[in-house]
């Protein structure tokens, strides 16, 4: 977008502890009045140096870092690292394992996309969505804590396996859920997505062409918002999701032109919506067998190296493992989709209105965590 | 295409500016000439056959003897991916940058710096991304020294 301005720019910081950027985020705003000239992120206030922290710990002692990356998901995040390091040693794992897994991801989906929609709701001036997200959210993670002690970082995804098998009535327990969660969706919409104030804040704010969202290398939601139709779940398959049968949800561009906040927000509730496709189908399949069976005594890949991405609620998550033989991987690197789409965020809130950098940020849905690592 | 094909049309079109390859591991690369950086890349994005439209990850990596950029990209129309990897000096690593052809690769590259050390040259908005500006060192290089303070903090 070209805007003109006057030349009386000022400098306005937002965060690093601010309200609306759900993490520790500095935004360095350049504005002329109202209007944004530039949005310059500052990051790194969360950083920990996972990825020297993975130098120096075995194999199977990574994954509970991985869950602090983007807390919201854990289960997903430790899920990439797992099937990663399964790739670069060979390791098959049965189907009751698959499945387990599969529902595990997907609820967490759905639990990190009420979060999103929640806290967008909330920063766009209405609480009540905020309370109905984090009540149905809660149910998950009761079942989260049922299944492994844990309800927010579970080191759940062992690799070649699972940390337990999941207790008797764990498939009726989640059926049961999907089948009460399902209708709360439609209430969600009618409460906030429909909403005409919601959308007259989000609907022509924020616009992610197609061409930049691919150049910035963002990915998931936010990527599918601008109307590209690519899921990682199905364009290049793992854990057999392939074989299941569910939509992948686009931005459409019904309140304004594709690729607007309403447009990511709308694909993260359609999403909800898949998961719970995917979550009764896995719950069908679920087969008897031992959850352990596949994790090998010594955890010590050829050396070699591998890249393997998943889809996580926030994008591909990317993880490039290299190994030199020993106990210790030699390198680990995790490609974060939230800091490729925050490196993006200076392109696509140039122009906008103070009030409107908020509703871009909650838009994109980023978790610090995960962008500092 | 597959691997084979990618490796084989690279060699063809840039010749001994690639150095190496290696197609049979779970992650194909071919080791570039470091000048040559942002032209195999331009080609690697714009050729039909190719279309790497999607710059996956961009990593620095520390060999103790040298130091790697691996860049991974993918094509999002023909489902492919591929490698490049440059080999540096560990005293002085210095690359052109590729923010022209993909611009996720400007915070990549920083983050490459940041961490590993790696200057790329022609860089719109070179500094540290994670850690502050006034860092000494980058850790993950495989000699790096854990610092005691930080401004008098410890750490």
């Amino acid at each position: 977008m070209q805007v003109e301005y006057s030349g009386d720019v000022m400098t306005l910081n937002m965060g690093p502890q601010h309200p609306s950027t759900h993490g520790v985020l500095r935004l360095e705003l350049k504005t002329d009045g109202e209007v944004v000239a530039e949005a310059i992120p500052h990051i790194g206030y969360l950083h920990r140096c996972f990825e020297k922290h993975a130098e120096n710990i075995e194999y199977p002692g990574v994954v509970p870092f991985t869950d602090r990356m983007d807390y919201c998901a854990a289960m997903n995040q430790e899920l990439g690292y797992v099937l990663a390091v399964e790739k670069l040693m060979g390791i098959k794992v049965n189907n009751r394992v698959r499945c387990i897994r599969i529902i595990m991801a997907e609820l967490n989906r759905i639990a990190s996309h009420l979060i999103a929609a929640g806290t967008y709701g909330n920063d766009m001036g209405s609480f009540t969505p905020f309370l109905w997200c984090f009540r149905d959210r809660e149910t998950i993670l009761d079942i989260f804590e049922e299944t492994c002690g844990a309800r927010l970082l579970y080191n759940y995804n062992w690799i070649g396996g699972l940390m337990f098998d999941v207790k008797s009535g764990f498939e009726k327990k989640v059926v049961d859920f999907i089948n009460y969660f399902e209708p709360q969706v439609d209430n969600l919409n009618t409460l906030l997505s429909d909403n005409y104030i919601f959308i007259k804040r989000t609907a022509n704010v924020g616009i992610m062409s197609p061409e930049l969202a691919l150049s910035y290398g963002v990915t998931g939601p936010n990527l599918r918002g601008s109307g590209v139709k690519f899921d990682v779940r199905k364009d290049e398959p793992y854990l057999g999701y392939d074989q299941l049968d569910f939509d992948i949800p686009v931005g459409l561009g019904e309140h304004g032109p594709v690729g607007s906040c309403w447009d990511r927000y709308m694909v993260r509730i359609r999403e909800v919506k898949e998961s719970c496709k995917i979550i009764r189908q896995a719950a069908a399949q679920m087969t008897p067998g031992d959850v352990q069976e596949s994790i090998p005594k010594r955890i010590k890949p050829a050396a070699g190296e591998v890249y393997m991405r998943t889809e996580c609620p926030r994008g591909e998550l990317g993880y490039y493992i290299v190994s030199d033989g020993t106990l210790k991987p030699y390198r680990v690197k995790v490609k974060s989709p939230c800091f490729t789409v925050m490196s993006a965020f200076r392109e696509i809130s140039r122009g906008a209105m103070i009030a409107d950098i908020i509703a871009i940020l909650g838009s994109v849905d980023v978790v610090l965590g995960e962008i500092d690592r | 295409m597959n691997a084979d094909s990618i490796a084989a049309l690279l060699s063809e079109k840039f010749g001994e500016k690639i150095l190496g390859s290696k197609i049979d591991g779970l992650n194909p690369w071919s080791v570039v000439a470091p000048a040559e950086i942002p032209d195999v890349c331009r080609f690697l994005r714009d050729d039909d056959r190719l279309l790497m439209d999607h710059l996956e990850c961009l990593a620095g990596v520390d060999y103790k003897d040298r130091i790697e950029v691996v860049y991974i990209m993918y094509s999002m129309k023909h489902r492919h991916r591929y490698a490049l990897k440059c080999r540096l000096p560990r005293e002085a690593p210095r690359l052109r940058t590729v923010e022209s052809v993909w611009g996720v690769a400007n915070w990549h590259e920083r983050e490459a710096y940041d961490m590993v050390g790696v200057v790329f040259e022609g860089h719109s908005d070179f500094r540290r991304i994670l850690l502050p500006d006034d860092w000494e060192g980058y850790p993950l290089r495989k000699d790096y020294k854990f610092p005691t303070s930080y401004r008098d903090m410890p750490v």
